[in-house]
């Protein structure tokens, strides 16, 4: 073989390798029992999200409908208290926690891969420091925090409860993949770009991060619930806007006008299920994304 | 001995830190609470001159430089003066939050012990009977139910259970009719209206348990010595409990620390939903009355009982793994 055609084969790899991989992971995942149930969930509620206002019988904020209807041929969960239909704010409501996990899963799965790999790859002081601080956010429960953080930045939107979640969500994820960057630090083929005088940062995000896709991919889907959670969970304690229609202050309104006395059990129980169904879809994928890290952990290997 | 000190002295530094981000906190935020209830005031009508000077007089806007109020906030916290609460007011901080505490160290603390126990023996079981319906179902089960949200557990409890079974007292922790003391009338009542909470937090924290020893034990199952302790002829209870199961608990223990942030935190929104009063409730409402001081204090004290919990568990991970004490 020529110089040339090494090259070549190189580059054509090089190109299409990321491709590939993708594909093969999801066929990885798809093989998976509990990760395919995962992947059509989440692909359902990712529909749902986009066609929302072909599916949507009304507009979600029309409050023009008789108030606490529990369910008729025109309105098949009812209406609100407010006289708003319960199915469209339902179907609307997709869009925002979707939207939430997605930004604030791949904000702190950002900021966790930048601290993670830099901590576990550096052998300074700064690790000492960084270690403390990562500790610290671990410890601190991150709920209360988030409801304090919010209760000063009042009235913030969706944009706030994204920031607070990322704040408060990055430091697992740093962890994970600070302890796996320190395993890969002594392999051979890290010893060997660093002898051929490849520079930190190439090193890093070439030889090492490429190596722990899975761990990113687990991470990224664990964020992805705590912010899903943690946002129903400040919107229900009424800490977002709570004009904007998403589950979690469709629960915030069902408390506050009494759906309990008045029997409207749709109202209570229809968007906790879809936040419960929602986390569940990424938590099962995550089980896939288990086996492709950890071979012990796949579906149909004995012990 | 070492091994206590050095933990000892991260607890200390760790406190540290936690004191001074509650102190920085509302300094990092933009505008101060005086100004966000000046603008909920101006909402109604103009605002005069007089009038805000006597809310931030009353909001206790901050005086002196940064080091200076750095100083006083530690001497205050050094005799437990938080201030006094806006929306209880004349009564202390201290007083709301030490009469609030029991309630959410027995509840938390009791329902966490146990989810924790129950949740490690059925990941060990799932491990152990690995592809039967004892693995799947607890795995699956337990998958599903962790994604629960908290408040939507409790709701959903309190609906089926207060309400239309009328099983169960629907809020509060203790009925009208007992006053609190030392009698078994009022424990008893105490215990009937903590279950609907207890059940929250035991079906919802339950799973992660499960999921994470199940999957650590598959790990030790995989392991060498396991396999020589089978070849060996030991019974299988043997090998599961002693061999495997002993070694698969100490990650699970590392995990309890680091998740019991999240139970509190979910707790927090159980209370809210049964109007439980512990200190979650207390959060809500200083949350929803803008009462700065009572959660600032809240929120320290929610955190340092976090952080001296995880104490324990690390004090007891050193007494459980010798690898850990060098």
């Amino acid at each position: 073989m020529t110089d040339t055609t090494i090259k070549k084969t190189f580059a054509s790899r090089r190109g299409t390798a990321p491709l590939l991989m993708l594909g093969r992971a999801f066929a990885a995942l798809w093989s998976s029992g509990k990760a395919r149930i995962g992947l059509v969930i989440l692909g359902l509620f990712v529909l749902v999200a986009i066609f929302a206002p072909l599916l949507a019988p009304y507009s979600a904020t029309d409050n023009s409908f008789t108030r606490g209807d529990s369910g008729s041929p025109a309105h098949l969960l009812g209406t609100t208290g407010a006289g708003e239909d319960v199915l469209s704010q339902l179907l609307y409501g997709t869009r925002i926690s979707l939207f939430v996990g997605i930004a604030a899963g791949t904000l702190a799965t950002l900021v966790a891969v930048l601290v993670g790999l830099s901590w576990g790859y550096a052998r300074t002081l700064v690790g000492d420091v960084i270690n403390f601080v990562v500790n610290l956010f671990l410890v601190i429960p991150a709920l209360p925090l988030m409801i304090v953080i919010a209760a000063y930045l009042h009235d913030g939107g969706i944009g706030m409860i994204v920031l607070v979640v990322v704040i408060t969500g990055w430091a697992t994820g740093a962890r994970v993949l600070r302890s796996q960057t320190q395993t890969l630090r002594s392999r051979d083929f890290v010893t060997a770009a660093v002898f051929s005088g490849e520079s930190s940062a190439r090193v890093v995000f070439r030889e090492i991060l490429p190596n722990m896709t899975s761990l990113i991919a687990g991470s990224f889907l664990a964020s992805a619930v705590g912010a899903i959670l943690g946002e129903a969970g400040l919107e229900f304690l009424g800490l977002g806007d709570v004009n904007t229609v998403s589950w979690g202050t469709m629960l915030f309104w069902a408390q506050n006008s009494n759906a309990m006395l008045t029997g409207q059990w749709v109202l209570l129980f229809a968007p906790g299920l879809c936040i419960a169904l929602l986390a569940a879809s990424l938590a099962l994928i995550n089980f896939g994304v288990d086996g492709l890290s950890n071979p012990r952990l796949r579906e149909g290997a004995t012990r | 001995m070492n091994f206590v000190l050095k933990k000892v002295g991260l607890l200390l530094l760790t406190l540290w830190a936690a004191i001074t981000l509650n102190f920085l906190l509302p300094r990092l935020m933009p505008g101060s609470p005086a100004d966000a209830a000046i603008a909920k005031l101006a909402q109604s009508g103009p605002v005069s001159a007089s009038v805000q000077a006597a809310i931030k007089a009353q909001l206790g806007v901050p005086t002196g430089n940064i080091w200076e109020q750095y100083v006083s906030y530690l001497g205050n916290l050094a005799h437990f003066d938080f201030g006094v609460s806006f929306t209880f007011f004349p009564q202390s901080v201290s007083s709301l939050i030490s009469a609030a505490l029991p309630w959410t160290i027995v509840l938390v603390g009791v329902v966490t012990i146990v989810s924790f126990v129950c949740g490690t023996l059925l990941g060990v079981l799932a491990a152990w009977k690995r592809g039967t319906w004892l693995d799947t179902l607890p795995t699956v089960g337990g998958a599903f139910v962790s994604g629960f949200p908290y408040f939507w557990t409790a709701l959903l409890l309190l609906f089926f259970l207060g309400y239309v079974a009328g099983l169960f007292p629907r809020s509060g922790a203790y009925g009208a009719t007992v006053t609190p003391n030392f009698s078994i009338e009022f424990f008893g009542d105490a215990l009937y209206h903590s279950i609907l909470p207890a059940l929250t937090i035991l079906i919802t924290s339950l799973g992660g348990w499960v999921l994470g020893m199940r999957n650590n034990m598959i790990n030790t199952l995989g392991e060498d010595y396991v396999t020589f302790a089978e070849a060996n002829g030991l019974k299988p209870k043997t090998v599961a409990l002693r061999y495997a199961a002993r070694n698969a608990l100490l990650p699970n223990l590392t995990a309890f620390g680091l998740a019991l942030g999240a139970v509190v935190g979910g707790s927090l929104l159980v209370e809210r939903v049964f109007n439980y009063p512990g200190l979650g409730y207390l959060l809500y409402n200083a949350v929803t009355n803008q009462d700065y001081p009572l959660m600032q204090a809240l929120f320290l004290m929610i955190t340092v009982s976090v952080l001296l919990a995880n104490f324990i568990v690390d004090i007891l991970y050193g007494a459980l793994d010798p690898r850990t004490r060098r």
